[in-house]
């Protein structure tokens, strides 16, 4: 396609509706209208002069609201159905995996369940075709603003003073008429006033306001796009952290991913309202729905290896002691300790008495740390217990071999060799909670269970962002190009006056008529002017007639 | 009387302000015999002063119960949706100002008072807060919400007014039936309000044990006589009702007995109303809105989510976000409360993209507000009742 040339010596892009400089009606379906058409102020949209190649017709499928507002109501929709069976990630199964899951959904909602799960709404915001509308989201933003905005940029800036006729008496806002000489100086100095920046040009004036709002959708597009780059960033390495750490009361760990950092958990408590005192208030709220926790707390200490530490070095510098709270996280260097789940009383070391089976007499208690337990127990008369195996969660016997379902004691079972002066041959007992087998005969001597002590587990998370401020940054520029496009209109006014004192007068906005008018009004007043005429109600009024005689 | 005593009343005032400044609009509406909205009459100024003396008594019950519990009133079913009510009238109060409609007034009053009616059949005494919720982010997220979604409510009511009057009642058409369909349910929300006080008053309790998902026993109590029964339930309760049906443990069937209540109930007030009446609930409304400025109403819907749109984001994602961080490490985890806010504000989204470039203007417009007004409700009631989730309070 060829650029266009106007009469006024302007040169067009291809596809250009209305001369950027002049405003003359560049086509023939233009030229019939009875009003032009100011939605872009008739320029050259990509998406409107080019359809040939396979990336024009992308390039226009993209551009188009229509799609636009499909993929919107695409995402919305299947957002929804999503909701309707919990996703994957809230439900409970004993071992993670796609079989059991898609057995849960079975058995748990029946039909429904398996074709959600067939259809993989079961993690449907993770899933290849969700992702792939949000892309597509991401591609409409770019194009139908580039489309729309370079253009618009162009025209706005290319405009000039003087206007066509034929483009003045299309506007919306008309008026033309005789009006004194003064009356151009007059209006120029209301215009100003009313805080309009004008410019003049021979005969003629140019008043505009606010032309800033035009930017407004393309500035929250902008903000959103740098809100789903934020999102994407964080499959990049080293940008996004998310660790589990689960620490014991008195216990000592590394956080996961932050290196040369570690914390020490001195104690958890979970607190419950009392309804006592201050609480009196509380209840008759408590009564009804029994226990409200108030706080869950980890106190910790958090340790730093100095920067100078040489290699194995075990120093360490506290950096700060912080009791870490729901809506209150640990905070260092980038990162985010949550509190986020305990575990209550859980065992941490068990004490047994070595006693004589026949007399009752004990030999002296042993004490074994359920974590690290010690290979041997030895007691005052030189007796020895030997640990031969030792099963945390004891989950039954596999092949004669005791097993452990995990490595924490939650049902901890021992293979011990007991040596006393009475039996130095050793007797063998397998020990588990309130339940003792003796694999080789009956014993002499016995492990007998004295007591238990336990201590709480504090679940944390360690969480780092580094997309945070990105995301925080796509929400403002959002918010702003909201306001910015919502709030604020762009209004212009062409004025020329011949010498025999006729005056030719368009308004334009791209919303809010009414405001528009008003200033019109103040303007007209002031200066003189010939009264104007909305086109479009003119339009519609005659329309309506029409239709009323024909009916 | 206590500060919690104080705020119980003051909520009493506002519901009966509301409750006669509607009828008050009611006949300001019909008695406009000139058709022009700016002269609202003397009648309309009465019905806005009592709506105004009611909006302020219930901003009395907000701040009386905040003192009272220590806490924002915005933590759990009943306090949210009775801040709901009130940011809907503060929505209309607003534009009562600036465009003097009082038939705005006549639909936002009747919805706000079954709104307000909606909350006090959850238990309104004063509760502590769980410590997810103890955070001063509770104030700001959902206060921006609820003021963000009585704006938008206003949206959907100019969309309403603007439908009465469009929409031909006397010939057959999908308008005449979705437009009679939105007043079906509010007479629905009715008859859960007239059903639930009915047996919270009679004190009607029957306890069950039954089956859950776990497969474990679990104990229930009915507030209602039980049309459905839990999965492998046992009656404990004698001269009780038994249920007619046992559902899959999956099923709540106490909330869906109570579902079931409301539609029994609200369908017979439903049929009593068409019986009396000879004619439909949107076509009884007909008059009320014979004089009414269609573009008027256009332009008040289109204003008020131009202005709840951006409230909505900061409050509905933005703060959200920024606490869902703070509280749960993670800004954002698809819990179906936030999916849901996403969907409201997708929804929002459409509406300006059609309105503005497709030039979906009037009537497309009209139903379009009316429809967000349905997902906001979806959201406070269905997920938060039905969908559990980390949002859910009732």
């Amino acid at each position: 396609m060829d650029k266009m040339q106007c009469t006024c010596g302007h040169v067009n892009p291809p596809g250009t509706v209305l001369c950027e400089s002049c405003g003359r009606s560049l086509t023939e379906v233009e030229q019939n209208k009875k009003l032009v058409d100011m939605r872009y102020e008739g320029t050259a949209r990509r998406s409107q002069t080019y359809n040939k190649s396979i990336i024009d017709k992308i390039w226009n499928f993209f551009s188009s609201v229509k799609v636009g507002v499909s993929i919107i109501v695409a995402l919305l929709v299947s957002a929804a159905v999503g909701t309707i069976l919990p996703q994957e990630q809230y439900v409970a199964v004993p071992v993670r995996s796609d079989a059991a899951l898609e057995a849960y959904y079975s058995d748990v909602y029946g039909s429904i369940g398996k074709v959600y799960y067939f259809l993989g709404f079961n993690d449907l915001y993770n899933s290849f075709w969700f992702i792939a509308l949000v892309g597509m989201l991401a591609i409409s933003l770019i194009v139908a603003s580039l489309d729309r905005f370079v253009p618009l940029y162009r025209s706005l800036k290319n405009q000039r003073v003087l206007r066509h006729s034929s483009f003045m008496n299309k506007q919306r806002i008309y008026a033309e008429g005789s009006a004194a000489p003064d009356s151009m100086e007059k209006a120029e100095a209301k215009l100003k006033e009313l805080k309009y920046k004008v410019s003049t040009d021979k005969n003629g004036l140019l008043a505009e306001k606010g032309r800033f709002s035009r930017w407004g959708p393309y500035v929250n597009h902008i903000g959103l796009i740098i809100f789903l780059f934020g999102v994407m960033l964080r499959m990049m390495p080293g940008f996004y952290v998310d660790e589990t750490l689960w620490i014991r009361e008195g216990e000592t760990r590394a956080i996961p991913e932050a290196p040369g950092y570690t914390l020490e958990n001195k104690g958890f408590d979970v607190e419950t309202y009392t309804g006592e005192n201050e609480e009196a208030k509380f209840g008759e709220a408590l009564d009804r729905v029994g226990t409200v926790v108030k706080n869950y707390q980890t106190d910790v200490v958090l340790y730093k290896k100095p920067e100078d530490a040489l290699p194995g070095e075990t120093n360490l510098e506290t950096v700060k002691e912080y009791p870490i709270r729901v809506n209150q996280p640990l905070k260092f260097d980038g990162y985010a300790v949550y509190q986020m789940d305990f575990k209550k009383d859980e065992l941490k070391t068990m004490t047994f008495a070595l006693t004589n089976k026949a007399t009752s007499e004990s030999l002296g208690n042993m004490t074994i740390d359920l974590i690290n337990p010690e290979k041997e127990y030895t007691f005052d008369d030189g007796s020895v217990v030997k640990l031969l195996g030792y099963y945390p969660d004891f989950s039954g016997f596999e092949n004669g071999e005791p097993q452990t379902k995990t490595p924490l004691p939650n049902n901890p079972g021992f293979l011990i060799e007991m040596k006393t002066p009475e039996t130095p041959n050793g007797e063998t007992s397998f020990i588990t909670i309130q339940n003792t087998v003796e694999p080789f005969g009956d014993n002499d001597y016995k492990l007998a269970f004295q007591s238990v002590e336990t201590r709480d587990v504090s679940g944390l998370t360690v969480r780092k962002d580094r997309t945070l401020p990105i995301l925080g940054l796509g929400g403002l520029i959002f918010m702003i190009g909201v306001a910015q496009g919502m709030y604020f209109n762009h209004r212009r006014f062409w004025i020329q006056q011949t010498a025999d004192g006729e005056i030719m007068l368009a308004g334009h906005t791209n919303k809010n008529w009414f405001g528009l008018k008003k200033d019109l009004d103040q303007v007209k007043e002031y200066a003189a002017l010939p009264a104007y005429t909305d086109q479009q109600e003119e339009i519609e009024k005659l329309e309506k007639e029409e239709a009323e005689l024909t009916s | 009387m206590s500060l919690s005593d104080i705020s119980a009343n003051l909520l009493y005032v506002a519901f009966f302000s509301y409750l006669i400044a509607t009828f008050v609009f009611g006949g300001a509406v019909k008695g406009n015999k000139e058709g022009s909205f700016k002269s609202e009459g003397k009648w309309g100024t009465i019905a806005f002063v009592i709506t105004l003396f009611g909006f302020l008594t219930h901003l009395g019950y907000f701040f009386t119960r905040w003192g009272a519990t220590g806490h924002a009133p915005l933590s759990n079913m009943f306090e949210f949706t009775t801040a709901f009510g009130m940011t809907l009238v503060g929505g209309f109060i607003v534009i009562y100002f600036l465009y003097k409609t009082p038939v705005i007034g006549m639909i936002v009053l009747p919805v706000a008072l079954l709104i307000i009616a909606f909350a006090s059949m959850f238990p309104s005494e004063v509760s502590p807060l769980i410590p997810a919720l103890q955070s001063s982010w509770l104030a700001i997220h959902v206060s921006t919400v609820v003021i963000a979604e009585g704006i938008l409510a206003t949206s959907a009511a100019a969309g309403l007014v603007y439908l009465l009057k469009v929409v031909d009642m006397n010939k057959k058409s999908k308008q005449r039936f979705w437009l009679e369909a939105i007043m079906y349910s509010l007479v629905l929300v009715l008859g859960f309000v007239i059903v639930s006080s009915y047996f919270t008053a009679t004190g009607y309790e029957a306890e069950f044990t039954y089956v859950d998902v776990k497969g474990e026993n679990a104990a229930i109590t009915y507030n209602m006589p039980a049309i459905f029964g839990m999965n492998e339930y046992t009656q404990l309760t004698k001269n009780t009702f038994t249920p007619f049906i046992e559902t899959a443990a999956v099923v709540n069937a106490s909330k869906l007995t109570t579902v079931a209540w409301s539609l029994l109930v609200g369908s017979v007030l439903y049929a009593l109303i068409r019986l009396i009446a000879r004619k439909r609930i949107a076509a009884l409304l007909k008059p009320f809105v014979k004089n009414v400025n269609l573009q008027l109403m256009d332009e008040i819907g289109y204003r008020a989510i131009i202005i709840g749109f951006p409230v909505f984001t900061l409050g509905a994602l933005i703060f959200a976000m920024i606490w869902a961080q703070i509280a749960w490490s993670r800004f954002w985890g698809w819990d179906p409360k936030e999916v849901w806010a996403l969907v409201t504000w997708l929804f929002y989204a459409a509406y300006l993209h059609l309105r503005l470039g497709k030039g979906w203007q009037g009537e497309k417009s009209a139903w379009l507000g009316v429809i967000g007004f349905a997902i906001i409700m979806f959201n406070l009631i269905a997920v938060n009742l039905i969908i559990a989730g980390l949002h859910s309070y009732a």
